[in-house]
């Protein structure tokens, strides 16, 4: 007896909600560093702002315990290129990076996570999470060092990515919160920045908030202000029903934090960046299915008669051994791992692969469907390694796939796990846990705050950390560095900082905003058949190919959605109420993308950017970034060449720009391994 | 449970995101505060197992097992992706998948490094 439905049948009468009702009341909560969304990027940065002695509160949409894309674990940490292993320099591997996405990345982001990512992962390693073979399972094989007792994933001369048993990540980072005395808020949808004078542009001053139990109001002050918020998940394809088991991020992922940045006036770029919705969660739920990408990585695959699928390097030569899967081959100096926000790769760091003309052999007859992987033609080491050690520690894994399948029977020593049936196109990516991709679902790949070598946004006072809210930036271990990084900076920043007046008219205004869908009439639409709405004008008018047309069209609709019926929309509790502003949420990320494709004059494939009424591809003189943000209340954008990081008012070179900003490290004391 | 017969929308897709065995649930209500989207709601009555108010929205990440002390949660995943997820013994060739009639014995290897 525990779905609605059953209770309802059981008493005759509708439960009621569970919690207080606190619709208008507020809390006003006073810190020196502010952080919203407490993901992983979030918690690493209340404990780093904490360890510099701020006054911290984090604010999040579900519980800080395990919240966020990852918060239910991580196997493999990219990017650690000052472990005692690694043969890449943080310098080889941001050159790396930039040169394979043709510069529309972030040099700023990933020159510091490279740099400090084995420093903050020793800080999760301090915390609890084993980063090391302690329990010798693996001695001797070839992907671990003995004396460190590291093992490392993709690329096993240069090791600079290091394989995690991360499982409890999150926990461990809760834990050290709380052993901090962080303030905590769970369950809470932030709704706005506040600003200085509530000037659009001003110095961030706050944020307001509604909690999605009991619908109380909160009024953060704060003199520094981080935002660590998700990406927009429910932007272009909004089907919870079909696709919430198959996603690699929660309903809570509505791009809150772009939003309120867009709000507030902050600088943005790459918005116009999207990706096939792949991984959007039409496919299936993740890992559960046969395939050889990232944590599957070197698997072998085999066809419906036990034919092996060869591999291939990146120039296209077949690999004649399992163990060349996992080394970079002639003419590359090392390999790139998958998963790191990167659309693309430069061949010479491409990792080994399927081969690329795999549907069209399907196609022809040459492997007969269903494929399977075949994990028994592996080393034990490796099998263990990536059935146990990775399935049982990347996000969404130990529970719903290793518990799951083991306690149904499935033995990778004994078993071929099947792959999805598929059209063969979709066979293109070894991913095939991402189903056949849909070409009308897109979804964020790259887009978010300009940020300096402090990772500040264009706004004083606030600061941006995290691979959503951060321009080209990574993923799960880089989200940790920045964290960590940005938190140094804002409380630094927070020591000399007056102190923060909020604007009373600015809040007034927000919470009317907030609390009109419970009051109001009772006729309007729910906040899923908005979402639904908003997820059909960007697949209509803003999908892989737009003109100026569907592009000014679709933000007249996104427009009277706001106006219409999100304005008369009703939310019956405190959790519909959260959700709905969420939407609110979604409608303006939705505007950032379609103002920012509009300024793009061009199409380019490095951003897969199709303007139909300007075909060209990549002219050079549109190879620039283009910053806009808002200034009251019209689009304003500028040029910015793409190795800004590197001209004036910076230095020329990474390492001196770095030693310039990235300051504190002494005082806060490096953790030693 | 009553004889009468409600007026009650469609079940939500998919129907539950999780099981509960009420005899070893204790109505703590952990899984109910860890879940990151909120998809449970403690029961009205105290010591019993929480309303799975929103399964729509469940993310199946797991996590609400994991915290239960009591072993009364299950995984259930849709039935779309239990029916996708298939497997053959290689020296058998006999077919198996996830939530079939009668699976075969578990296999009980824990994970990698063990639990804490």
């Amino acid at each position: 007896m525990t779905t609605w439905s059953e209770f309802v049948e059981q008493h005759g009468t509708v439960p009621e909600w569970p919690y207080p009702i606190h619709y208008d009341q507020e809390s006003e909560i006073a810190a020196d560093v502010l952080i919203i969304g407490g993901g992983v990027a979030g918690s690493h940065a209340a404990i780093s702002a904490a360890h510099q002695g701020a006054k911290v509160v984090i604010v999040e949409t579900g519980h800080l315990k395990r919240s966020g894309s990852g918060g239910t674990g991580v196997d493999h940490w990219h990017g650690a290129c000052k472990n005692p292993c690694s043969k890449v320099t943080p310098l080889d591997y941001t050159m790396a990076v930039m040169e394979s996405a043709h510069g529309y990345s972030n040099g700023i982001a990933r020159y510091i996570t490279c740099t400090e990512g084995w420093e903050t992962l020793l800080e999760c390693e301090q915390m609890g999470v084993q980063i090391r073979d302690v329990h010798d399972e693996f001695k001797g094989a070839e992907f671990r060092d003995d004396e460190t007792k590291l093992m490392f994933g993709y690329d096993y001369r240069n090791r600079h990515i290091v394989r995690i048993w991360g499982f409890n990540l999150k926990q461990c980072l809760y834990y050290e919160m709380k052993r901090l005395r962080i303030g905590m808020y769970n369950r809470t949808v932030v709704t706005s920045l506040l600003t200085e004078g509530a000037r659009q542009g001003g110095r961030v001053v706050g944020a307001t908030g509604v909690n999605m139990r009991t619908g109380e109001f909160y009024i953060f002050k704060s003199k520094a202000t981080i935002i660590a918020s998700g990406g927009a998940g429910r932007l272009f394809s909004f089907a919870p029903e079909m696709t919430a088991a198959g996603a690699m991020s929660t309903m809570n992922s509505c791009g809150t934090g772009h939003a309120i940045g867009w709000d507030a006036g902050a600088e943005f770029v790459q918005m116009e960046q999207t990706a096939p919705g792949r991984l959007s969660g039409y496919g299936y739920a993740p890992y559960s299915v046969g395939n050889t990408s990232n944590t599957y990585h070197g698997t072998s695959i085999v066809d419906a008669n036990g034919k092996e699928v060869p591999w291939f390097d990146p120039f296209g030569r077949e690999l004649k051994t399992v163990e060349e899967r996992f080394l970079p081959s002639q003419g590359q100096r090392f390999q790139l791992g998958i998963g790191i926000g990167l659309q693309m790769y430069a061949d010479q760091y491409k990792w080994n692969d399927l081969p690329r003309d795999l549907p069209e052999r399907i196609r022809r007859g040459e492997f007969q469907l269903p494929l399977y992987a075949d994990l028994t033609r592996l080393s034990e080491m490796e099998r263990r390694c990536i059935w146990g050690m990775m399935i049982g520690n990347e996000g969404k894994t130990r529970i719903p796939i290793y518990d799951t399948l083991t306690k149904a029977g499935f033995d990778p020593d004994k078993d071929l796990l099947q792959a999805p049936v598929m059209l063969p196109e979709a066979y293109q990516h070894s991913n095939f846990w991402g189903g056949t991709p849909i070409p009308h679902l897109r979804s964020l790949a790259g887009g978010g705050f300009l940020v300096d070598w402090d990772l500040r946004t264009s706004l004083e006072g606030l600061y941006a950390a995290g691979t959503s809210p951060v321009f080209g930036a990574g993923c799960h271990g880089e989200s940790h560095t920045m964290g960590r990084y940005a938190a140094r900076k804002a409380a630094d920043y927070a020591n000399d900082a007056a102190e923060p007046v909020v604007d009373r008219k600015q809040v007034d205004a927000e919470k009317e905003r907030a609390y009109r869908h419970v009051k109001q009439n009772k006729d309007g639409i729910g906040w899923k058949e908005l979402n639904a709405a908003i997820a059909r004008v960007m697949q209509d008018y803003c999908g892989r190919y737009k003109n100026e047309r569907t592009l000014t069209r679709g933000l007249s609709l996104l427009n009277e959605l706001k106006e219409n019926e999100g304005a008369t929309a009703y939310a019956a509790n405190p959790h519909e109420l959260g959700r709905m502003l969420e939407c609110f949420s979604l409608i303006t990320v939705g505007e950032m993308v379609m103002q920012a494709s509009r300024l793009r004059k061009c199409s380019t494939a490095y951003l897969d950017f199709y303007r139909l009424d300007y075909p060209q591809m990549d002219p050079p003189e549109w190879e620039k970034h283009l910053p806009m943000r808002q200034e009251d209340g019209r689009v304003k954008s500028r040029e910015l060449p793409l190795d800004f990081h590197l001209r004036s008012p910076y230095a020329s070179s990474y390492e001196e720009n770095y030693a310039r900003h990235a300051g504190q490290l002494e005082r806060q004391g490096a953790p030693q391994s | 449970m009553s004889d009468k017969i409600y007026m009650t929308p469609n079940s939500p897709t998919p129907n539950r995101g999780m099981r509960f065995d009420a005899t070893l649930c204790n109505g703590c209500n952990l899984c109910v505060d860890v879940c990151p989207t909120d998809v449970m709601m403690p029961h009205p009555e105290k010591h019993k197992a929480p309303i799975v108010l929103y399964p729509e929205e469940c993310w199946f990440c797991g996590v609400c097992i994991e915290e239960c002390n009591h072993g009364a949660l299950s995984m259930s995943h849709p039935a779309g992706q239990n029916i996708s997820v298939n497997w053959k013994r290689v020296e058998t060739g006999e077919y198996f998948r996830l939530g079939m009639k009668n699976p075969p014995p578990p296999n009980l290897r824990p994970p990698s490094g063990g639990r804490r």
